[in-house]
């Protein structure tokens, strides 16, 4: 059985639909990306598997439950953490303190957690008590990265992360996620910048208007003249 | 068209209501509450115009009602000869000189950026200079006001006709709304509400001590009439010539906002108003709308303001209070169906006939609370038991506001966009 | 010497103390606004109903024979504002968390507070009358003297007034603990700075709703029952507090609980140093120096009746010149 199952979904923001039938699976330890152009509802996808839309019909299942609307709060449990594509620090808060908001769910010790953060990216580490706000646009990166690896996340939900930054910090930030998903974490993750990410992917998502326009593996895509021509820009 | 039948029925039922009044309060009674009512429709068009159409949260209805009052109390009443003939004039003109001076420098020093001098001294130079400008002129209106109150009682009026009055209420009132406007709105509308709720409690203790202006606590009366009063004509037929001539305001004022509401322009602020994202994205130009909106639903409450005191022939400072002057004028607006300027009347009718009837009402159940609880129980009521029973009156109001919202938040005759749009 | 004691006593004392109790009620209402996202206008009668409640219950157990070491309002102090934090979530279950639940506007909920001020206005009126009363009961109100060498007048602070000092520095220091050391004090911070950032992390929103509601209603209460022990306890002061608490909120920084204190602060000075009659320390000067300019008899920057406009103006000045208020908040 997939770990990340999406069926048929439909979904949007109160009665406007953006999404018109998803359809998604990701195997544990698989690193999903998901492209399209602008408004294609990329993000609206992200979102609907967080539980923080209407969603109208359709399912989505995790490692054998049934997930499909269940709140965010609820979602840690599952073990799913989400990396939003803006504003995804505590600008006002430390970067300690964010990634202790991270373990907000965690009754247990999770200090080890909290070292292997530090141990990934270890310029966090001189900061910790500076504010995240403070930081420079990568770092503030790796700050909301390790916000949500602070549950030892099974699914990491990506919302662009490399929107914004230089093309050097781009590079570094698929280095790390690559590294945490050899740390055996599954990831899923929207990009604007198709050609590297479908690199580095298992398997590669095309979405228009909210619906899978090619769902391959992510080499196969690349490969693919009709997705190059329309999607990845020639 | 079902819409418009179903307006046509409530409609109906009010009139039979009014019908009911008339007939068992009789005609001069009925003839004032129908009068009040329509002045505070008149107010309530302000109020959906600002809420319904743009958004905007005005809690300081109070004061532009009062200012409004104030300006045509000002205008209208006779002349006091005491005064003119005193020191006053030469003294009063003294500190509007001060004034004038003192406006000027500081919108000098506001705009002294303009010669390239640093924003942080800009601001300390408009500062300093509204602080100097401000004892300035406070420590030269002082002795002032103290000549006048013991030469001549007050400054008096005008003696204009009672139209001039009305106008110069709606320019008052509209002048200060731009103020506040111009400083609010470009920022979230709680700081209008908060904003407006201070200006209104301001300009009320203003016009409650500033005796040499407004006789303060000891009210001006009686107020000119715009149309042949009691003594000319009768009281019945007095009243009704006012109730004719609130009510053709209130009719060209309808067919105005009709307009407005179904031009581009009115298209476009309910849009806004709907989408903070949009107005945000349309930036300054939205701004300059909603100040224009703003100040135009003020000049309505100014101008209802004062006609509702000409009615009453008194002008009382105190007698401006939040709850009948702002809150319960939201009740009308938000009950009737705020952005609908038939809801807007309809509201605004509705809730001041069960206003007034509320009171005698409350004070005849308190009445056998009071007596039920003495020979039932051996209860003592307190002395104050009536003005304990009128609060809860204040509560009613509370509880209607937040019920509307919640159950009912479009109103009793809903904005209609689809049919327009 | 003497006009330098009564600029303590009328100038700065009373600035401290009206200045504690604005900032007790702004830390309420920056919390709320911050977290909840509006300008909460039931705040000021939150105050008075805390109050209320503090005069109930000392009149019960005044009636019952009960004396203690201090004042029997101050003694159920406790009680009153786990009270008024149980009523204000009663409220907000009631009133605002429907609204919130049905995605309603921040100014639907601003609206929703009125209305909720005028239910509490309406039913503490019925209640308790229009008529001001006092909160202690046949119990003597201590008042401490501090001798000034120099001066036959003496620096005087009553018993109610230390103790509005030290409950002030007690939750001051207590809320910088809670929101810099605990856990639900950072996820409240958290919310404050990004909602839905916090609701991704899996932040119980209505967890944090409820401790700002605990926090706001239980400081509101305690600043009411302090007020109503120094001066007395007025059912209408609503409003009228309601102005300067806003004021405070807006001078510290939205969101901002340090920022409501020094704005509390700075609020309370602004209006007691505009009232105060400087012609009192004048006149000291006019003496040494001969009295080469005249003093007038009173000196205030703004009469009594108008002081309220003193937190309206500081209002609009922070509005036009830094929206944000000292502590750099947030502008909605
Ligand atoms: N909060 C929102 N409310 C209403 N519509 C939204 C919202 N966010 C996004 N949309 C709409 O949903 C569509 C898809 O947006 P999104 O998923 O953000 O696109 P993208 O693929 O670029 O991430 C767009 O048409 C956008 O306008
Ligand atoms: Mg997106």
């Amino acid at each position: 059985m997939s770990l990340l199952e999406i069926r048929n979904l439909h979904a949007g923001y109160g009665q406007m639909t953006i999404l018109k039938g998803i359809d998604m699976t990701l195997e544990a330890g698989e690193i999903g990306v998901i492209v399209g152009p602008n408004g294609a509802g990329k993000s609206t996808t992200l979102k609907a598997i967080f539980g923080m839309l209407n969603i109208t019909e359709g399912s989505i299942h995790f490692d054998g439950h049934d997930i499909t609307g269940i709140s965010p709060e609820k979602l840690a449990a599952h073990k799913i953490a989400m990396v939003p594509q803006e504003h995804n620090v505590f600008a006002t808060l430390t970067v300690h303190e964010n990634l202790e908001m991270g373990a907000y769910t965690r009754r247990d010790d999770y200090s080890r957690v909290m070292d292997e953060v530090y141990e990934i990216f270890p310029p966090l580490k001189d900061k910790r008590r500076q504010a995240a706000g403070e930081l420079s646009g990568g770092q503030r990166q790796m700050v909301a990265f390790g916000r949500a690896l602070m549950i030892e996340p099974k699914l990491i939900l990506l919302d662009e992360p490399t929107a914004g930054l230089s093309p050097m910090y781009m590079s570094e930030i698929f280095d790390r996620v690559i590294a945490i998903n050899k740390l055996g974490v599954t990831v899923a993750m929207v990009e604007q910048n198709a050609k590297q990410a479908l690199a580095i992917a298992h398997k590669g998502f095309v979405l228009a208007n909210g619906q899978n326009s090619y769902t391959d593996t992510g080499r196969a895509l690349l490969d693919n003249p009709e997705v190059a021509k329309s999607f990845l820009g020639g | 068209m079902t819409d418009n039948r179903r307006d046509l029925l409530l409609f109906a039922g009010l009139g039979v209501l009014f019908a009911i009044i008339f007939y068992t309060q009789g005609t001069a009674y009925s003839l004032r509450v129908t009068v009040e009512a329509l002045c505070y429709a008149m107010i309530a068009f302000g109020l959906s115009l600002q809420w319904g159409t743009a958004g905007l949260f005005n809690v300081g209805i109070m004061g532009f009602i009062a200012a409004g009052a104030f300006a045509s109390l000002f205008v209208t009443f006779p002349v006091n000869q005491a005064f003119w003939d005193s020191e006053g004039p030469a003294m009063l003109g003294d500190v509007l000189v001060k004034v004038a001076i003192g406006a000027a420098a500081v919108f000098a020093a506001s705009r002294s950026g303009k010669i390239g001098l640093p924003k942080p001294l800009v601001t300390f130079l408009t500062l300093v200079t509204l602080a100097v400008a401000y004892l300035v002129v406070s420590a030269s209106l002082d002795p002032t006001a103290r000549y006048i109150e013991r030469e001549a009682g007050f400054v008096g009026g005008l003696g204009l006709p009672v139209y001039f009055g009305w106008a110069a209420a709606g320019i008052v009132a509209g002048a200060i709304a731009w103020v506040v406007g111009k400083i609010c709105l470009g920022l979230r509308s709680d700081y209008l509400a908060i904003a407006t709720l201070g200006i209104a409690q301001i300009i009320k203790t203003f016009l409650k001590n500033a005796d040499w202006l407004t006789r303060g606590t000891q009210t001006v009366s009686p107020l000119p009439w715009p149309v042949p009063g009691a003594a000319e004509v009768g009281f019945t037929a007095a009243r009704a010539s006012y109730l004719v001539l609130t009510a053709v305001m209130l009719v060209i004022v309808y067919m105005l906002l009709q307009r407005v509401y179904h031009a581009p322009w009115g298209r476009m602020m309910r849009a806004i108003r709907d989408n903070e994202d949009a107005a945000s994205a349309m930036g300054k130009d939205v701004t300059k709308r909603r100040l224009e909106i703003f100040v135009f639903g003020c000049v309505l409450m100014g101008i209802g303001g004062a006609t509702l005191i000409h009615f009453n022939t008194i002008f009382d400072p105190n007698g401006f209070v939040d709850l009948n002057h702002t809150f319960l004028i939201w009740v009308m607006v938000i009950l009737g169906g705020p952005g609908n300027n038939r809801g807007a009347i309809f509201g605004a009718l509705l809730v001041y006939v069960i206003w007034t009837m509320s009171e005698p009402v409350t004070l005849v159940i308190f009445d056998y609370i009071r007596t039920i609880g003495r020979d039932m129980f051996g209860w003592q009521a307190p002395a104050d038991l009536n003005s304990r029973a009128l609060a809860m009156r204040v509560f009613v109001i509370g509880l209607t506001i937040t019920m509307v919202l919640r159950f009912a938040p479009k109103g009793v005759i809903p904005e209609r966009l689809s049919r327009k749009a | 010497m003497n006009e330098l004691v009564f600029f303590i006593n009328k100038g700065i004392l009373a600035g401290a103390i009206i200045g504690s109790i604005y900032a007790l009620g702004a830390i309420g209402v920056t919390l709320i606004f911050g977290i909840l996202r509006f300008a909460h206008f039931a705040h000021g009668d939150m105050m008075t109903l805390g109050a209320f409640i503090a005069y109930v219950l000392a009149a019960a157990l005044a009636a019952a024979g009960f004396a203690g070491p201090l004042p029997i309002a101050m003694m159920v102090l406790p009680i009153v504002m786990i009270l008024t934090a149980g009523i204000s979530i009663g409220i907000d279950r009631t009133f605002y968390q429907p609204l919130r639940r049905s995605g309603a506007k921040g100014i639907v909920l601003v609206m929703a507070s009125i209305g909720v001020t005028l239910m509490l206005q309406g039913l503490i009126r019925l209640f308790a009358g229009p008529s001001s009363r006092e909160l202690y009961f046949n119990e003597p109100k201590d008042i401490f003297r501090i001798e000034v060498p120099g001066a036959n007048q003496m620096i005087t602070v009553t018993e109610p007034q230390l103790a509005l000092f030290i409950v002030t520095l007690i939750s001051v220091i207590a809320l910088h603990y809670f929101l810099s050391r605990s856990r639900l004090g950072k996820a409240m911070r958290a919310v404050s700075d990004n909602p839905s950032l916090a609701q991704v992390t899996g932040i119980s929103i209505e967890t944090v709703v409820r401790a700002t509601w605990i926090i706001g209603g239980g400081l509101a209460a305690l600043a009411g029952t302090m007020l109503a022990l120094d001066v007395s306890l007025k059912p209408d002061l609503s409003f009228n507090i309601l102005l300067p608490i806003f004021a405070a909120t807006i001078v510290g920084g939205i969101g901002q609980p340090y920022g409501a204190i020094a704005g509390g602060f700075v609020v309370g000075y602004a209006e007691t140093l505009a009232v105060f009659n400087w012609s009192v320390l004048l006149r000291p000067i006019a003496r040494w120096t001969d009295n080469a300019f005249e003093v007038p008899a009173s000196l205030a920057i703004v009469p009594t009746d108008y002081k309220l406009m003193v937190p309206f103006v500081l209002l609009i000045l922070i509005l036009i010149y830094r929206p944000t208020g000292i502590f750099k908040g947030r502008v909605l």
